[in-house]
């Protein structure tokens, strides 16, 4: 089974800032680091790789230093990683962003699996895995807490839907994005870092690809407009009230109603 | 005025027994939540975490503050009740437990921080603040309280009354390298201020340092200003599989003569790991290999520490390492140290009962140390499972109990017990790297030290407390 993993460099810290003019997160100067949730991706295609055979190819975007996180994932276990690299990429949204991978999967040839990563601790939209699979035409399943059977042209896996789990049995070839905690990623190894060759990092720029209209990639080729972005504020309020259970009951009550969590008409079921 | 049963004393005893009229005593000063006496104690209280040393105090008070200490003492030195002192009760050795009953003071309500001095890096804190949320703090501003033992939720002055060391001890050393200063109360009740802000001191005998490690034998610490460094900013660890126990611990000497200096180097065994998975319903990176060192660097730059683990790395390749996994994000060292941190708590799962063994030997005989503890175990037929901090040659080694009956348990208990204390002594090991001697472990240490120092201890202990009320049984007695 020949497996694509998407995978993302994303900043070290919360602490990052932001161009105003553009709306593009700064990245110079940012400690960066492979996004978490894709190290689950990387660590489910391994152990497919284990019971099934193939290989397993690592795929981001992003500028040059990016492929210190695809040496990670040849150090993790990879057989091979691609960056797709060009500065007409920049500022690209989560269509442009889905459509350059698309196109640099098209050129590194067919896959009888792709997994990514549940969402991006940068972008949070959790949208770019889903949105490949439409630019490919695949079957997709967002949200999988694990991946079980393996059959000759499907796989069987669990999807979470937050009420229930479903169990479903997807053709492949098909897309997968996965959830936290499906395994445990293993650790980047030394030795693996050591046997590294040059030519496990392939990059690629729009120059390779078949699409080469230049509006079709990055700022150009984003149909979202961003207004204002800006870092999350995060709020903590503490009340601490004291009395009888009624009188605290009473309290804690208004104080959901004031924050609007409890909608009037819950809350007179609860009165 | 005195009733007979309370003057009568036990033939061990020497203390009045705890009256109505002591309870009283309590009640006047103290809030009803504050203090609790006989049954209305809960059955944690007569235990430390290992569970060995077993009895219950006769009243629990839970001080606010050094004053309401002094008054306690000054009391139970005019009516020679036993006191002693408890932390969050995460002890191995039984050193909290008031084994001749009387009166326990929970310091667990004293925990303000109170104070941080960017200016002469140190910060002021109150005897039951915990470890985790001191490190916490100091971190948020930029700051450094190397100590690491396991246990986080130990309260500060328990750490500093058993001088523990931790993973950390390698590079920065233990408790007793970051107290300035204490404030201290005396058995008699008088309070005495030792050391200060400084960082040099020439000024006569060295009483702090005599606090420090005293278990809570000499003086109840009552607030501690503790030594911080800047945080370094960058750290990585490695993950090192071995085939053979024995080659791993083989390795760290050499590792100690490269001179590259790690933060902390762990050892342990893969069944311990599978022992935490379990307990923790967390799968840990990487259980393929018999056994492990766990190695940390930290630093100034990225690039010295790059540079210090790829030496060490490389050296343990040359060892025998199967291969070297690196962490080197926050969600790995979580994945990694939130495991080692579970150990003790993960065999104590395991197992029906289990005492521990905390020797320090020189750190070129660790390998033969887990060594004899395997043949120990063949020997004996039962479980010695250990980890622990290979870097600094001290030993976590735990007797399992499993489904022995408790005669034939305490037989291969205490035999066990004895030979590898005495293999301590042959290798110029000694009893306790950090957890401490309390009561289960006096006979041993005794054994080692000899009267002459036995006595020089009890001397030690007679001009602090002449009464012997404060902690009474422990250690030297």
């Amino acid at each position: 089974m020949n497996i694509l993993v998407c995978i993302k460099q994303v900043p070290s810290s919360t602490q990052v800032t932001v161009d105003e003019k553009t709306g593009v997160l700064n990245r110079n100067g940012v400690e960066s680091k492979m996004n978490p949730y894709d190290l689950f991706a990387i660590e489910a295609a391994l152990q497919l790789r284990e019971q099934a055979g193939g290989t397993v190819t690592a795929l981001s975007m992003g500028p040059p230093q990016a492929k210190s996180i695809l040496e990670e994932a040849l150090a993790m276990g990879a057989d091979q990683a691609c960056l797709l690299s060009d500065r007409r990429f920049a500022g690209a949204d989560v269509v442009a962003t889905s459509y350059t991978l698309s196109q640099g999967i098209r050129h590194l040839g067919v896959f009888d699996l792709i997994i990514c990563g549940k969402q991006t601790t940068d972008g949070d939209t959790a949208q770019v895995g889903a949105e490949i699979a439409e630019f490919m035409d695949l079957p997709h399943a967002a949200n999988v807490t694990s991946i079980g059977a393996i059959g000759p042209d499907h796989l069987l896996i669990d999807v979470n839907l937050e009420q229930i789990v479903q169990k479903q049995k997807i053709l492949l070839p098909c897309l997968l994005t996965v959830e936290k905690d499906l395994n445990m990623p293993r650790l980047p190894s030394y030795r693996r870092m050591l046997a590294r060759r040059d030519d496990q990092v392939q990059v690629l720029s729009l120059a390779d690809f078949t699409d080469q209209d230049e509006r079709h990639y990055g700022l150009a080729g984003s149909p979202t407009q961003v207004e204002r972005i800006f870092p999350p504020v995060h709020e903590h309020e503490k009340h601490t009230t004291s009395g009888d259970a009624d009188h605290v009951a009473g309290e804690l009550l208004a104080l959901l109603l004031r924050l609007k969590v409890t909608p009037a008409q819950t809350a007179c079921e609860i009165r | 005025m005195q009733s007979a049963t309370q003057l009568l004393a036990t033939a061990e005893s020497i203390y009045k027994v705890t009256g109505p009229e002591d309870i009283a005593w309590f009640e006047e000063r103290f809030p009803g939540d504050r203090v609790l006496a006989g049954s209305a104690i809960s059955e944690d209280y007569s235990h430390d975490e290992m569970g060995t040393v077993s009895r219950a105090p006769d009243i629990l008070v839970k001080p606010v503050s050094t004053e309401e200490i002094a008054a306690v003492m000054a009391y139970a030195s005019s009516q020679r009740l036993p006191v002693v002192v408890r932390g969050s009760g995460t002890g191995l050795v039984g050193g909290c437990v008031a084994i001749k009953g009387g009166i326990l003071l929970d310091t667990t309500l004293m925990n303000h921080i109170l104070e941080v001095d960017h200016e002469n890096l140190t910060v002021t804190v109150e005897p039951g603040v915990l470890l985790m949320d001191l490190a916490a703090h100091v971190e948020a501003q930029g700051l450094f309280y190397p100590p690491d033992p396991g246990e986080k939720s130990a309260t500060i002055a328990g750490n500093i009354s058993t001088n523990a060391g931790g993973m950390r001890a390698v590079k920065y050393g233990v408790t007793r390298d970051y107290v300035r200063a204490l404030t201290v109360v005396l058995p008699s009740g008088e309070i005495v201020e030792l050391g200060s802000k400084v960082v040099k001191n020439s000024s006569g005998y060295a009483l702090k340092d005599l606090m420090i490690g005293s278990e809570g034998t000499l003086g109840i610490i009552t607030r501690a200003v503790l030594r911080l460094l800047p945080l370094p900013p960058k750290r990585v660890s490695i993950l090192v599989p071995f085939a053979r126990m024995e080659t791993a611990l083989e390795t760290v000497p050499k590792i100690i003569q490269s001179k590259v200096l790690p933060t902390a180097v762990e050892f342990m065994e893969r069944q311990t790991i599978l022992f935490a998975e379990e307990y923790l319903g967390k799968r840990f990176p990487d259980t393929s290999a018999p056994a492990y060192l766990l190695l940390t660097f930290d630093g100034a730059s990225q690039e010295i520490i790059d540079q210090s683990y790829r030496t060490i790395a490389d050296l343990c390749l040359a060892c025998g390492a199967q291969d070297v996994l690196i962490v080197d994000t926050e969600e790995r060292h979580q994945s990694v140290w939130n495991a080692r941190g579970t150990f003790l708590e993960a065999i104590k799962a395991s197992t029906t009962e289990m005492d521990e063994c905390d020797v320090v030997v020189p750190r070129n005989r660790i390998a033969e140390f887990i060594t004899f503890t395997h043949e120990l175990a063949e020997l004996l037929q039962m479980r010695i499972p250990s980890f622990g901090h290979a870097g600094d040659g001290n030993l976590h080694v735990y007797v399992c109990r499993d489904d022995l009956d408790e005669a034939t348990w305490q037989a291969k208990l205490s035999q066990a017990f004895d030979a590898m204390y005495a293999k301590s002594v042959a290798f110029g090991g000694l009893v306790s790297g950090e957890h401490g001697i309390g009561y289960a472990k006096k006979g041993y240490m005794q054994n080692q030290y000899g009267p002459v120092q036995t006595r020089l201890m009890n001397d030690i202990k007679a001009v602090f407390d002449p009464l012997n009320i404060l902690n009474p049984g422990k250690i030297c007695q």
